[in-house]
Parts: C-alpha cells; sequence; structure tokens
C-alpha cells in the first residue's frame, strides 16, 4: 500500500503541490472579488513574491522563513501604494487599471536585467519547499479567510459588492476595507509565489503576466465564487484539466477558452453553488412562520 | 439639531439648489415636499456626503458635514433610506439589519480570528438586536429570509429597520411610503410615530400629502431649487405659493 | 535619421490607435473591456493573406475582406455571447472574463489551423516603393498606413460629434437606460459598434501584417497589451484618448527604441503608465466617474 503511494507521489507530487499553489492564487482573487473588486494584478504580486523571496534566498543566503515573508510582505505594500489612487475606480476602469499595472510589473521584471535576469529570468532556485509547507499555507489562508468572511469585515466586504454607496451609508468605509482586500489578496498572491518560486528552480517574467492572471481568474470563477471551496474545487480542475486533455495536443487550450465562455454563459455562479445544488437535490431552504404580512398576492409596483 | 444655510448645489451648468437655509430641530418630524426634480433628493445627498455643495453650510449638532466621508457622516449620528430602494438583495434580513451595526460592533482582529468570547458574543447580540429592529418594523419571524424575496413594501420596512440599526440620532427618510397601498402607508405611519416618540428625530422627503400633513410637525417646499415656504402643516396648506406650485398635481 | 524615426513613430502610433480605438469604442458604448480584441485583428489579418494567397486578389479587396471578416465576427461575439449577458445584468466583468475565453479559443484555433509559423504577404503585392515627401523618405505602405488610420479617425471624429448616430452613441455611453428612455435603439447600435469596432480591428492587423511582414496567431496579444496601456493613458472610453494615447506611445517606443537602445523600449512605456495609474489614473481624456446603468 505504501509502495502505491511512494510510486504515486514520485509521479504526481509535482502537480498535487501545483494544484495547492493554485488553491492559494485563486482564493486571492476571491478575495478581492467578494468586494466586487477584479484583481488581473494577482499574478504580478505573485511575480513580485517570486522574484522577492528567490533573490533573498539566491542572492543574500537568507533563511527560507525570512524569505517567504519578503516575499508576502513587498506585494502587500506595492498594493497598498498602487491601490490609494486606483482603487477610487470603480468597476471596469479599476480592472483597466489593474491589467495596466500587471503590464507595468511584468515589464519591470523584464528590464531589471542585474537584479531580475530579464527575460532568461532565475534558474538555480534552491528547491527549498515542502509538501507540508503548502498545505500549511492553504489551511492558515482558508482559515483566516473563513474567519474574515464571518466578521464585520466580511460583512462590510459582502455590502460593498452589493451597493457601495448604501453600504457607505450604513457606517462602512469601503476605501479602507477594499484597500484590505486588495492588499491582503496581494499578500496571498506574493505567498503562492514565494512557495512555488522554490518548487520549480527556476522562474521567468513570462509566467506573471496576462496569460497567468486568466488562468487563475478561470479558475475561481469556474469553480464558484460563492464561498470558499469554489476556488480551491476549481484550481484542482483546471490545473488536473491539461493532463486529462493531453492526447488532445493544441487543441486544449482551445478547450479551456470554450470552457470559460460556456461557464460564464451557463453557470454564472461557478461549479460549486450551493444554492443550485440544493434545488437540484431537492432540499427546500426552512420558512420561518410569518407573523405579521406583507401585502398579499397582489403584484408590487416597482 | 440639522441645520442648512444658504447651501447650493451646480451640476455643470444646472443649478439645482440656491439659497437653501432651513432648521430640523430636534426631536422633530421634519417633512420636505415639492415638485418632482425640484432638488430634494439633492438635499439628502448634500447632507450625506455623497455630494459636496458648491456653496453655504451644513451643520448638525453644531459640527460642520461638509468635506466628510459618507460612513463618518453616518457615524456622527445620521441614517437614511433610499427613494429607489437600496437594500442589499442577496443578503438575508438579519445580515441586512447587521450591516447597519458595522460601526458599532467594536472586536478586533485577535477575536475575528480567533472566535474568541468577545466577538461571539457581540455577534450574538447583533443577531438579537436585528431580530428586535426587524419585528418593530414588522417584519418579525423572517430574519432569515433573503432580501430579494420581500415585497417592495418589505423592503422598504427592512431599509427602515437597517437604518435603525446604525443608531442614529437623525433619520433621513426619502419617500419612505413610496409605492405603498393605504394599509401599508397607514402602518409606517404607526412604525415611525412610534420611532418618533422614542427621541428619533425624523427628517423626510415625500410626495403623498396625506402622509406628510398627517405626520409632520414642520414643512418645508422646494420648487426649483428654492425654498418657496416652511412652517407648520396648517400654514403650509393655505400658503399660496405653495399651491401655485403644486397646480395641476394634486395628490 | 529622424525625420525616418519621426515617420517610422507615426506609421506605429497610427496602428496603435487604431486597435485602440476599436477597444475603446466597446468600453465606452458597452461598457465592456474587451479582450477578444486582438483576436479580431488577428482573424484580419489571416482573412486578407487567405484571400491573397488563395485567390490572388489585390490588396484593396484582402483589406475590404479583412475589415467585413472581424466585423463579422465581432457581431457574432456580441450577439451570441455578449448580448445574453446584457440581458442577465450580469455584473460588467463576466462578460471581461467570457471575451477572454473567447480570444484563447480563436487563438489557438488559428493556431491548429494555419500553424504557428510567421507567415508572411507575397513580397511582390506590399507597397514599399520609397518615396520622397517633403525631403523626408517614406514608403508607400507608410503613407497607406497614415493616410489610411487618419481617414478612418477623422471619420469616427464626425460621426461622433456632428450626426444623429454619434449623439446617440454618446447617449448610450453616458446611461443606456437613458437612452432607451428616449427611443434610441440601444440594442442595435449595441451591434453596430460591435461590428464598426471589431472591423477597425481587422483592418489595423493588416496593416501591421505588412508593416512588420508576420502574421502570426499569438499577433494580437502583445496589440492588446499596448491597447490597454493607450487607453489608460489616453483615457478609458474616449476616442480622443486613444488617438493621442496611440500616437504618444508610437512615439515614445520608436524613439526611446533609437536614442536609448531597444532594451528601454517597454521600460519609457511602462515608466508613463506607472505614473499615469499612480496620479491620474482615468487618463488624460478619462473620466473618473462610473457610468449609469
Amino acid at each position: 500500500m505504501s509502495n502505491w503511494l511512494d510510486t504515486f507521489w514520485a509521479i504526481y507530487s509535482n502537480l498535487v503541490l501545483t494544484i495547492g499553489i493554485n488553491a492559494l492564487l485563486a482564493l486571492s482573487i476571491w478575495l478581492t472579488l467578494s468586494c466586487g473588486l477584479l484583481a488581473m494584478a494577482n499574478a504580478a504580486f505573485m511575480g513580485l513574491g517570486a522574484y522577492t523571496a528567490s533573490l533573498l534566498t539566491m542572492d543574500a543566503g537568507a533563511p527560507f522563513p525570512v524569505a517567504v515573508l519578503a516575499g508576502v510582505a513587498l506585494p502587500t505594500v506595492v498594493a497598498l501604494i498602487v491601490g490609494l489612487p486606483t482603487l477610487r475606480l470603480s468597476g471596469v476602469y479599476l480592472a483597466m487599471a489593474t491589467l495596466g499595472f500587471g503590464e507595468v510589473v511584468r515589464i519591470a521584471l523584464l528590464n531589471a536585467d542585474s537584479l531580475t535576469g530579464g527575460a532568461l529570468g532565475l534558474s538555480g532556485i534552491p528547491q527549498l519547499t515542502q509538501w507540508w509547507h503548502v498545505v500549511l499555507a492553504i489551511l492558515v489562508v482558508l482559515l483566516v479567510l473563513r474567519q474574515l468572511r464571518r466578521s464585520r469585515i466580511g460583512r462590510a466586504l459582502e455590502a460593498i459588492k452589493e451597493d457601495q454607496v448604501a453600504a457607505s451609508l450604513m457606517g462602512v468605509d469601503v476605501m479602507a476595507h477594499k484597500m484590505l482586500a486588495f492588499a491582503l489578496g496581494a499578500a496571498i498572491a506574493g505567498l503562492a509565489g514565494a512557495l512555488s518560486a522554490h518548487l520549480s528552480s527556476y522562474i521567468g517574467p513570462g509566467e506573471f503576466g496576462f496569460d497567468r492572471g486568466v488562468d487563475i481568474l478561470t479558475m475561481t470563477i469556474f469553480g464558484g465564487i460563492g464561498g470558499l471551496t469554489g476556488p480551491v474545487l476549481g484550481a484542482a480542475v483546471i490545473t488536473v484539466l491539461p493532463e486529462l486533455l493531453r492526447s488532445f495536443r493544441d487543441y486544449r487550450t482551445m478547450i479551456n477558452g470554450a470552457i470559460l465562455v460556456l461557464v460564464v454563459l451557463f453557470l454564472p455562479k461557478g461549479l460549486w453553488d450551493p444554492a443550485r445544488m440544493r434545488s437540484w437535490f431537492g432540499r427546500r431552504p426552512s420558512y420561518a412562520p410569518t407573523i405579521v404580512a406583507d401585502s398579499p398576492s397582489a403584484p408590487e409596483p416597482r | 439639531m440639522l441645520a442648512l444655510d444658504k447651501v447650493s448645489k451646480r451640476f455643470g451648468g444646472l443649478l439645482v439648489l440656491e439659497d437653501v437655509s432651513f432648521a430640523v430641530p430636534k426631536g422633530c418630524v421634519f417633512g420636505l415636499i415639492g415638485p418632482n426634480g425640484a432638488g430634494k433628493t439633492t438635499v439628502f445627498n448634500l447632507v450625506t456626503g455623497l455630494i459636496a455643495p458648491t456653496g453655504g453650510a451644513i451643520t448638525f449638532g453644531g459640527v460642520s458635514l461638509i468635506g466628510k466621508k459618507p460612513h463618518r457622516i453616518t457615524r456622527l449620528g445620521i441614517a437614511r433610506t433610499f427613494q429607489n430602494i437600496r437594500v442589499f438583495k442577496e443578503m438575508t434580513l438579519r445580515e441586512n439589519v447587521v450591516v447597519g451595526m458595522h460601526t458599532h460592533l467594536d472586536y478586533g482582529v485577535p477575536q475575528w480570528l480567533f472566535s474568541l468570547p468577545g466577538y461571539r458574543g457581540a455577534e450574538r447580540r447583533a443577531a438579537e438586536r436585528a431580530e428586535e429592529l426587524l419585528s418593530w418594523v414588522g417584519l418579525g419571524g423572517r430574519a432569515s429570509d433573503v432580501a430579494d424575496n420581500l415585497s417592495y413594501g418589505g423592503q422598504r420596512r427592512l431599509e427602515l429597520a437597517r437604518a435603525l440599526a446604525t443608531e442614529p440620532s437623525m433619520l433621513l427618510l426619502d419617500e419612505p411610503v413610496a409605492g405603498m397601498n393605504s394599509g401599508e402607508k397607514d402602518e409606517l405611519m404607526a412604525v415611525i410615530g412610534r420611532i418618533v416618540s422614542r427621541g428619533y428625530t425624523v427628517f423626510l422627503i415625500e410626495h403623498d400629502m396625506g402622509f406628510v400633513m398627517g405626520l409632520c410637525e414642520r414643512i418645508a417646499v422646494i420648487n426649483f431649487g428654492r425654498v418657496i415656504a416652511e412652517g407648520p402643516p396648517e400654514a403650509i396648506r393655505s400658503d399660496p405659493a405653495v399651491i401655485e406650485a403644486y397646480l395641476g398635481r394634486e395628490e | 535619421m529622424l525625420e525616418q524615426q519621426l515617420v517610422n513613430a507615426l506609421s506605429l502610433g497610427c496602428v496603435y490607435a487604431l486597435f485602440a480605438l476599436g477597444f475603446t469604442l466597446v468600453f465606452g458604448v458597452l461598457g465592456v473591456i474587451n479582450l477578444s480584441h486582438g483576436a479580431v485583428f488577428m482573424v484580419g489579418a489571416y482573412a486578407a493573406l487567405a484571400v491573397v494567397t488563395h485567390l490572388a486578389a489585390p490588396l484593396w479587396v484582402a483589406l475590404m475582406v479583412a475589415l467585413l471578416a472581424s466585423g463579422l465576427l465581432g457581431l457574432a461575439i456580441d450577439f451570441l455571447v455578449l448580448r445574453p449577458l446584457r440581458h442577465r445584468n450580469a455584473p460588467h466583468l463576466i462578460p471581461m472574463i467570457a471575451t477572454i475565453g473567447i480570444a484563447i479559443f480563436f487563438n489557438s484555433g488559428v493556431q491548429g489551423v494555419f500553424g504557428a509559423e510567421n507567415l508572411r504577404f507575397p513580397s511582390e503585392l506590399v507597397p514599399d516603393k520609397q518615396l520622397i515627401v517633403a525631403g523626408i523618405q517614406i514608403s508607400q505602405l507608410e503613407i497607406a498606413i497614415i493616410v489610411l488610420s487618419f481617414a478612418l479617425m477623422a471619420a469616427l471624429m464626425i460621426v461622433m460629434r456632428k450626426t444623429q448616430l454619434g449623439r446617440a452613441l454618446r447617449a448610450i455611453a453616458e446611461s443606456p437606460k437613458a437612452a432607451a428612455l428616449l427611443g434610441i435603439n440601444v440594442e442595435g447600435l449595441f451591434y453596430l459598434t460591435s461590428f464598426t469596432a471589431a472591423a477597425l480591428g481587422g483592418v489595423g492587423g493588416v496593416l501591421i501584417a505588412l508593416y512588420s511582414n508576420a502574421v502570426f496567431p499569438l499577433m494580437g496579444q502583445p496589440m492588446l497589451h499596448k491597447g490597454v496601456a493607450v487607453i489608460i493613458l489616453g483615457g478609458m472610453g474616449d476616442i480622443r484618448g486613444a488617438l493621442v494615447g496611440g500616437l504618444f506611445l508610437g512615439f515614445a517606443e520608436v524613439l526611446s527604441v533609437a536614442y536609448i537602445g531597444s532594451t528601454m523600449r517597454d521600460a519609457v512605456a511602462f515608466g508613463l503608465l506607472f505614473l499615469v495609474l499612480l496620479v491620474r489614473p482615468q487618463g488624460i481624456f478619462g473620466k473618473i466617474l462610473e457610468r449609469k446603468a
């Protein structure tokens, strides 16, 4: 039995750990989406975290925990700086600005040759990430996010997502909460980057650009943004899918694209949608008896 | 309590409010009426900090409201409902009301991160208070329903409960009975009456004359961005300028 | 030498502006970040190439075909994907995500059909005869690009500013619901905008394919990145912004390559972009206000 496990791990460890890393990234996007912001910049934050941590372990000989911490801290600080002017924008304008910011980081990484190795990237990064690091990271992040959701902060974020004007008039400091979601999302993405860099021994600027951002977004949307299960599930499925579709070669990217469109059109809440599943399985939500009746049957004007 | 002094608001080339001055005394039920487009909701938007006045002063309990962000103004004690309802549709009634309590839920990061007793106690009390406020407005027992499933009148009452949750000293109600049938209107009138008897100051905008005349102690009338009359209901009812403004707009 | 660089910059800037124009049209009128714009750009180039190689058509016919092919593709995307999302009242980021999927689909689809290699237009068709205009050496192609781009942009500006159609489009950009209440055929104009924007993209695709002598499946992607930069620089949803931003980017790129070094090309653009994001995130001509429903 343990022989099978060893063989399985020998072949698939990288895949499983990649799922873990992607789950972290999907959760970071979930966080920003949970208050209605779209972070196309999270891939860039991941890149910042990856490079920071790698440079510290490689060039400064820093111990792994310190490097990871730095990999979390730098993107967070950048997010706070960039967030202040850009989070004033709303909706599509903000999405566009984060796209632009992602570009900025990509180009910066590309051009700072002496530091980042430019287009060639960094190779020879010590493979310091253990499987339990990834598991620990996921558990910690899941715990923090779960608790956050149940706190007044989580409630405020959801209110902002629904109607930020109404939320602000109920006493919620909208800007502060958006900054929190943005910066915390950047921190998680940075963590994923730092861990991922020390998993493979190479990172390059091309890995943290638009395509990466799209991948993570697909995972989150596909999995479902209603709760924390969705992003993790989505990460697992989308990471494994190319492996399953190996035989389809060139067409598997096409299928990826088609999946994205189809999910958006037909599964608007993603794969993991508790409400839809409840209706499938026939369980009806419970009703409490009404003490004061609202106006009866006649349709209400709107 | 709330004082507007020569407030004006210009949107591009359009002068929406001009030289608006009146005061809402503490504990009063104050009504703001006027034909459609006269600028009433703009007054609310100015008071709650959503937009800034082009000129004039707005003070609340002596404190200037100008330049303050909306959530700060709410924390000063002003709460508001909306003309086109803005409940949080996908949240339950209870959750909607608890959002209003946001400022008063005082626990810190370690509290919620580790589910400490302080956090749990505060959340439980908040849920209880929410249910209390919901029964107050006549939505008792439905705390777990989703807001989107409520009828129109129910959503208006939910907004009221949510506004009360912010523990304001003054409530701004923007057309609280619009679209309701007479039974609901009477109910709401009673609810507002109860609210006022508890010491809240109520400042409302409404078109329904019966409602306004029956409830308000003082009324200001606005037309084309200017205040054309102010005083108790009997004076307003017989004011010639007011009658002229409403010519052809009999309720 | 400088004049030569200026001509390069102008030509490149025009193509950028043309691309950004379609992009910003959809953004302004439909309120959608259409990330499949790169794909329709690329499809235009391939359509023109196919017509030229298989039907031995002259270049101007190929251009028309590209315009139609891309335009129809853009229309189809709007009708099949964006329209249902509109009717569902989906939050604005959802259509953007869908366009990402469409881009991936077409990029890899074209690669599957035509292969990933760089294809070229037959050299005898490329109008590269050098002319001397006002003492500056300029190729026919560059003249064509500059003239065509400015003509299209001028036409668009005239329509937007001086015609009833333009007024209607601007009203929709302000608030689709209000426009509908005024009796404007909002849905029909959405289709028209999608078609026009994509058609402009297709034309841009052919021009850049001729200019850089390369047609490959992912050619739309770098344009998309530049398009984003142009829109942020020039202002989101504003036609003048696309124009000014596109030309500006073209000049910044060419001049920094010529005078600082090719590695700095993107760095200059990036620096500007970052600065703009920090200081004036809505761009030169942009507004910070969110568009009403």
